[in-house]
């Protein structure tokens, strides 16, 4: 199948046969981040704006080598909400932008939907690199490959997701991505940081890792962030970590083939303990690795002419 | 009151005409004469010395009703003219079926003074096209700190007060408001929000805020407020009427309380009956108003409490913003919807699908508001001031933002087929508004 659509705002609009083409795509693309020549030409010619309106290194850096191994130009523009509401909007700055015939927009911000509002009113391809605690879709996208290059498959698995589910995209997305696969996904945190409307998306909830982690085939640990404490939603970081903190003692009664998986950046100690993060069921930096390739085949198949392709027409968001 | 006519003597014949505050609904003629309602009864049969000045009205197929009222609007003047200003919204106010608005003091000065009312009604005077009726302020500056000069505030010509916009969080300051209004009898309008419950929130909570990464406000946050107030009417046993209900559960608090006895009113919407938080998956912030739309049950709670008289009242909560406060991320965009020339055809859908008598729609647009303000209008009796909604019921047409009168577009109704309009509109016997 081809990928027909004009923008990748979230996973939740994906069906399952396009986040497998994107899949087969990443790992065929992979081959090229080992090379010594790690640079194809494939988007030679093409320009991709990136709009950072948050602080991103992992991510921002990850779409920028993505673009420039496929020979795109890339620009990066970084700034901050606060600064856009008393200046210039939004949608004006990305209107300036338009004027000069970028290719592909990849857009972080912190308010939800603000990537969908500019796909909206551009002709040029937007990318979600992460808008507000909305969605984080390729974030998810290699979650998966990386899933899936450990455990030979999605379906059937069982992937625990432990904290602060309430403020992560990261979480919604993979819980969409991860279910539509076949995957069963568990959030494991405080209610403080899980409101149960997230049973409706098809995740179990469970207040205790140690009902959890013995099932877990895969276990996905979020950031903390500190703030949390302030907003009455902890007691304190100290209680955080000795209740949901990742230590090799709680994973005592883990699987043997267990892997772990942080989307970063990590709060050692907190959230994860050092001997984790860095231990052998750790696979912590194949995701950062394999967040190129996904980068690349999304660049891929959103810069080229959409015009060569047979059909152009854009499929209808479930929305 | 504009256009500057004089007052003109009218017959409208053969209308049903439907006056809930005499419990009249048949087919009737209508006298109007030098501004004044002469006469409503069937087969009026006109004295040779009038027939020259009476202008004949054909209104059969038609409803003949006192003049709406709108309780809840903002106008924006002074302060925000480039959104709306007196003349605009009364414009508006007057194409949608209204004679009469009430116009929250969140005005730039804030309406805490006779001066400000002063002025409104000056320029409504002057350039307004219906009557206006200002709210002051529940507190100066709408800081929720200190009372305003509720005294002085009513002289001037304010019918309520109200901090609407801004809830009253200050429980000791609502006691004071409610025992202090209570020496002017005046109304006590409460915006009920718990802003700490609401925390920031951009639309309604539950599963679809948790899907789209928006923060939630709690229907609690509304809940706990109007518990709050209803028990402060209670002890204060001041007149308290509670804006903009939205949620199945403020529905319950607000019949249990009336149960009880206790002095209290209520509003609500077209969009509280009428639209869910559903609308939001696509981020469009003409659907962020607060209080935020709610879910398929809300809704259905609150038409249950229009039908069973729990609600008294439906009012627009008319907030213009044009494409600076609008065309934002949905975090920054302001809340609040236009509602003065989409609400009639919304009202009259409830009597449609049997939620409420034609009585009772019409008592919720005139009689009752008009009653819970203390304001002479709301009846067709005799003597009465002639404001006067001429509406076609049976007309189908699609709502279109781009017909409006209001200087702002931000209606969630825009592009909805509906049915019923004002066909004709007359403030003190001036026709303010004729169907094109």
């Amino acid at each position: 199948m081809s990928f027909k659509r004009k923008d990748l705002l979230g996973i939740r609009d994906l069906q399952v046969a396009e986040i497998e083409h994107i899949l087969d795509l990443s790992r065929s693309l992979k081959e090229i981040n080992a090379r010594s020549i790690k640079k194809v030409p494939t988007l030679r010619g093409k320009t991709v704006v990136h709009l950072f309106y948050e602080p991103s290194t992992r991510t921002r850096t990850s779409f920028d080598i993505a673009a420039k191994r496929l020979s795109a130009d890339t620009y990066s523009i970084t700034g901050s909400t606060s600064s856009m509401v008393k200046g210039e909007t939004l949608l004006d700055t990305m209107k300036n932008l338009e004027a000069m015939k970028p290719d592909v927009f990849v857009v972080r911000h912190s308010a939800s939907g603000a990537p969908h509002l500019l796909a909206q009113h551009t002709e040029a391809s937007v990318i979600n690199a992460g808008d507000g605690m909305h969605e984080h879709p390729s974030q998810a996208l290699l979650d998966m490959l990386t899933i899936h290059d450990h455990k030979g498959r999605l379906d059937g698995l069982n992937v625990v997701i432990v904290g602060d589910i309430y403020h992560s995209r990261v979480a919604r997305s993979d819980i969409y991505g991860l279910t539509k696969m076949g995957s069963q996904v568990t959030l494991c945190g405080p209610p403080t940081l899980i409101p149960p409307d997230f049973e409706l998306m098809g995740a179990r909830v469970c207040n205790h890792l140690k009902d959890c982690i013995p099932e877990a085939d895969v276990i996905m640990v979020l950031r903390l962030q500190k703030e949390r404490q302030q907003q009455m939603l902890l007691p304190s970081l100290r209680e955080y970590s000795i209740i949901y903190g990742i230590s090799p003692a709680k994973l005592k009664n883990a699987k043997d083939d267990v892997i772990i998986m942080h989307p970063g950046p990590m709060n050692r100690g907190v959230e994860i303990s050092p001997e984790v993060a860095d231990g052998p069921h750790s696979v912590i930096l194949d995701q950062v690795t394999n967040g190129v390739a996904v980068r690349m085949a999304v660049l891929y198949l959103l810069a080229q002419d959409r015009s060569s392709l047979p059909d152009i027409s854009r499929p209808s968001s479930p929305e | 009151m504009e256009p500057k006519e004089k007052s003109g003597s009218f017959i409208f014949r053969n209308g049903r005409v439907i006056d809930p505050a005499r419990k009249l609904d048949g087919p009737m003629d209508v006298l109007v004469l030098e501004g004044r309602i002469a006469e409503t009864r069937p087969q009026i049969s006109l004295g040779a010395e009038f027939r020259s000045e009476v202008q004949e009205i054909d209104a059969s197929g038609k409803w003949v009703v006192p003049g709406l009222i709108d309780m809840h609007v903002h106008l924006r003047e002074p302060g925000e003219e480039y959104k709306e200003t007196i003349r605009s919204g009364t414009h508006a106010a007057v194409c949608g079926g209204f004679t009469g608005v009430a116009c929250m003091p969140n005005t730039h000065p804030v309406n805490d003074s006779a001066t400000v009312t002063q002025y409104i009604l000056e320029k409504a005077r002057y350039e307004g096209f219906c009557r206006v009726f200002p709210v002051g302020a529940i507190s100066a500056g709408l800081e929720g700190k200190n009372l305003a000069e509720y005294g002085e505030l009513q002289a001037a010509g304010a019918v309520a007060v109200s901090d609407d916009g801004r809830p009253v969080m200050n429980g000791l300051l609502m006691r004071r408001a409610l025992e202090y209004a209570g020496t002017f009898e005046l109304l006590v309008i409460s915006h009920s929000e718990d802003s700490q419950l609401s925390a920031g929130g951009l639309m309604n909570e539950g599963p679809v805020s948790t899907r789209l990464g928006l923060r939630g406000i709690p229907a609690a946050a509304e809940e706990v407020m109007i518990a709050r107030d209803i028990i402060l009417a209670e002890m204060t046993r001041a007149r308290l009427h509670i804006a903009h209900v939205s949620s199945a559960g403020s529905v319950a608090l607000i019949r249990e309380a009336k149960k009880r006895g206790i002095n209290v009113t209520a509003e609500t919407a077209p969009q509280y009956f009428t639209l869910t938080e559903e609308l939001i998956a696509g981020f469009d912030t003409v659907y962020k108003v607060n209080p935020p739309l709610r879910t398929a049950r809300d809704v259905e709670a609150i038409r249950a409490g229009l039908a069973d008289g729990t609600i008294d009242a439906i009012a627009t909560d008319h907030a213009p913003h044009t494409s600076v406060e609008k065309d934002l991320e949905f975090e920054f965009a302001s809340n609040g919807m236009i509602g003065l020339e989409s609400s009639l055809p919304l009202i009259l859908g409830l009597v449609r699908d049997g939620t409420l008598t034609p009585l009772e729609a019409i008592a919720k647009a005139s009689s009752n508001p008009a009653g819970i303000l203390r304001v002479p209008c709301g009846s067709l009796r005799e003597g009465a001031a002639a404001d006067v909604t001429v509406i076609d019921p049976e007309a189908k047409y699609t709502i279109d933002v781009n017909t409006f009168r209001s200087k702002s577009r931000n209606c969630p109704f825009n592009g909805m087929r509906v049915q019923g309009r004002a066909e004709m509109v007359l403030v003190g016997g001036i026709v303010v508004f004729s169907a094109p």
